[in-house]
């Protein structure tokens, strides 16, 4: 049977940082719990410039400006330079600008929830006029409203929307009971709309593919979108497939907290291999809730917010056209509900078994992407180094299973893994942000393979004290596509006619 | 004399260290009770 | 340390005792470690919780700490933990909980 392929792969970032001081939970709940607080009132001298965000570079790296390898070679910590020349639009996407994603979560929006101040929308549209993929929105940003209009929603509980601490618009409540469809969940589901939408519309773009061949949406980020009725009802992807122009699919949303995306990919290539569809598309938008979860302790340590950006992605699963990386869905890993929570289980279930099931030994890969949290996020607030620790926990495995030498595990960890570049964005680091890379690098002939690993911290939903996972092998194509096995009916007549013919001869004798 | 036998346990794992039920599979082990047992995901 | 826990470690030390409870953490790094260590021995340094200013003065200790991981089934440990102690820190782990519990801990020290 033939394997599905990974075609494409888009990573953006929307730098948002009023969203961080409004709408990221650390915040929130701070002003909340403490609101005369001295760090509410020192996080506003801490926000990045937009420049600064385009020339970081983990977020160049995340974007396709530079590679992991390049990235390998600038000192550490990363804030400390500035990459020259930095762009904000690069091979695998763009670093979008705050008063740009205001107008695009209007543009999202299809129940007149957004309002934008006329004066900021005109700004807006002109700057929407010389994007690449937004252009085609620059009528459906309609006309902006009076401030006033603006304040007095405000006023009356619509959530603000901010640009250098300026009041430029507003997201009402849906509904005037819904606990549901209040203006605050409204922001974060039109944020995550919105973002998945700019990644969705940059891989249509950037894949070349006949947008209208793709038949399936997969949302995969950890926003609920529903009512009262129904709280987690979801199918926001077909409601950013809608806004992105793909008129050929439907979709659903698949949830798994940050194991989602893996849950997305294999469950996309299941139904491309099967041959349900041709085309599927895993996507997701980021989360205003996560914005400077960490701030405190940036702060704290003399560093600027570096959680000031929402993540998205957008990746592409096709059949196999003999060229494209394939999806090994021989290879996969799932954390079942009787594997158990210690670490050597997990890594077990995600890592060994699989390999092992084709006789792989788990330094037949190439590279290893768990999560990818840039370490620069989350070494100041004592998290350490996430995919560092990850390669160690497969490196250790792998020593404890006899396939490496003790002495041989810190090279294992720099040979079989990237340092980490995606921002805390819970989904948007695990596992997928080296496909983009691991592409370009399997066709150059780089890389053999890779393997995607997404693990999932169930327990955050109070449901269940498990934890999850599931990962698959990515690979180089064999260039043989195979023909479907099987006996036709002419050759069996013909197998059948010839026993009977020699039987014929074996009586007669 | 035991530190941990016959004592009242509370686990609090990380899940990129040792995650809670694993504390406390290894506090039973030793006689402990556990009475609640957690496991903290910073990321 | 998540505010819920501390409202558990709080509600459970009333319950029980203090000198009758013990806290095992599990911390991947020594500096959170050591956070949670203070958190629990002499209040929340952070003054976010429940535990803010209160010294409950509990014996902690990390799992992988030989005071305690003696007194566990090899066979259990080894299946559990075994593997992280390639992936730990273990000497600055135990160096931040150890200092933490000499100075703060009242009970089971």
């Amino acid at each position: 049977m033939s394997f599905p392929v990974i075609k494409k792969a888009t990573y953006i970032l929307v730098n948002t940082p009023d969203m961080i001081i409004h709408n990221g939970t650390t915040q929130t709940l701070e002003k909340e719990t403490n609101p005369d607080s001295e760090y509410l009132k020192e996080i506003v001298k801490h926000l990045r410039s937009f420049e600064d965000v385009v020339g970081y570079a983990p977020n160049q790296t995340y974007i396709g400006g530079m590679t992991p390898e390049e990235l390998s070679e600038i000192k550490r910590p990363w804030n400390a330079s500035k990459v020259e020349n930095a762009k904000r639009f690069a091979e695998f996407g763009e670093i979008m600008p705050q008063d740009e994603f205001y107008g695009l979560i209007k543009v999202s929006d299809v129940f007149d929830l957004v309002l934008l101040e006329k004066d900021f929308t005109e700004v807006v549209r002109g700057k929407f006029t010389s994007h690449p993929v937004l252009n085609i929105k620059v009528d459906a940003l309609k006309a902006g409203e009076e401030l006033s209009v603006i304040e007095s929603f405000v006023k009356s509980g619509a959530e603000g929307l901010f640009m250098d601490g300026k009041l430029v618009g507003c997201i009402k409540k849906a509904h005037e009971f819904d606990k549901n469809l209040t203006s605050h969940i409204m922001l974060e589901n039109l944020s995550v709309k919105a973002s998945g939408v700019l990644a969705l519309m940059h891989l249509v773009k950037n894949s070349g593919i006949n947008v209208n061949e793709v038949e399936y949406l997969i949302e995969c980020s950890e926003e609920a979108v529903g009512d009262m009725n129904q709280r987690g009802g979801g199918n926001i992807a077909k409601a950013c497939g809608e806004i992105a122009g793909i008129k050929g699919a439907t979709g659903t949303d698949m949830r798994g907290f940050c194991a989602g995306p893996s849950h997305a990919l294999v469950t996309a290539s299941a139904l491309v291999k099967s041959g349900i569809y041709k085309n599927v598309i895993v996507f997701a938008g980021g989360a205003t809730a996560k914005l400077g979860m960490n701030g405190k302790d940036h702060i704290k340590k003399g560093l600027p917010i570096l959680e000031d950006c929402l993540g998205g992605f957008a990746v592409l699963i096709s059949e196999n056209d003999g060229v494209s990386p394939v999806m090994r869905t021989d290879v996969v890993g799932r954390h079942t509900i009787g594997h158990g929570a210690a670490p050597q289980a997990v890594i077990e279930a995600l890592v060994s078994e699989p390999l092992a099931r084709v006789g792989m030994k788990i330094t037949d890969v190439d590279k290893y992407a768990p999560e990818m949290q840039t370490p620069d996020i989350t070494e100041p607030a004592g998290a350490g180094d996430v995919p560092t620790q990850n390669y160690k926990m497969i490196g250790a495995l792998a020593v404890k299973s006899g396939q490496l030498d003790r002495k041989e595990l810190p090279n294992f960890v720099t040979a079989h893994g990237y340092p980490g570049y995606a921002p805390t964005q819970g989904h948007i680091p695990s596992g997928v942000p080296i496909i983009g890379h691991g592409i370009n690098h399997i066709m150059s002939g780089k890389l053999n393979n890779f393997m995607i690993i997404g693990k999932g911290s169930l327990f955050l939903g109070r449901m269940t004290n498990l934890f999850d996972g599931v990962s698959i092998l990515i690979e180089k194509n064999s260039g043989v596509i195979e023909e479907p096995s099987g006996i036709s009916k002419e050759e069996i007549k013909n197998m059948i006619a010839e026993e009977m013919k020699n039987f014929a001869d074996s009586m007669l004798k | 004399m035991s530190l941990l036998e016959g004592k009242k346990v509370i686990a609090i794992g990380d899940r990129d260290g040792i995650p809670g039920p694993a504390i406390e599979a290894c506090a039973k082990s030793a006689g402990a009770e556990v009475v609640f047992a957690s496991t903290e995901c910073f990321v | 340390m998540d505010l819920e826990i501390q409202q558990r470690v709080i509600d459970l030390t009333s319950k029980f005792g203090a000198e009758n409870m013990i806290v095992m953490l599990g911390g991947a790094e020594a500096e959170a470690s050591g956070l949670s260590a203070e958190t629990v021995c002499a209040g929340d340094p952070t003054f976010a919780g429940p535990l803010a200013g209160i010294a409950l003065g509990l014996g902690v200790y990390h799992v992988v700490e030989s005071e305690v991981k003696n007194e566990f089934d090899p066979a259990v440990y080894d299946e559990q933990c075994g593997m992280m102690e390639m992936v730990l820190d273990i000497d600055s782990i135990i160096g931040e909980v150890k200092t933490v519990r000499d100075e703060y801990s009242k009970y089971n020290k």
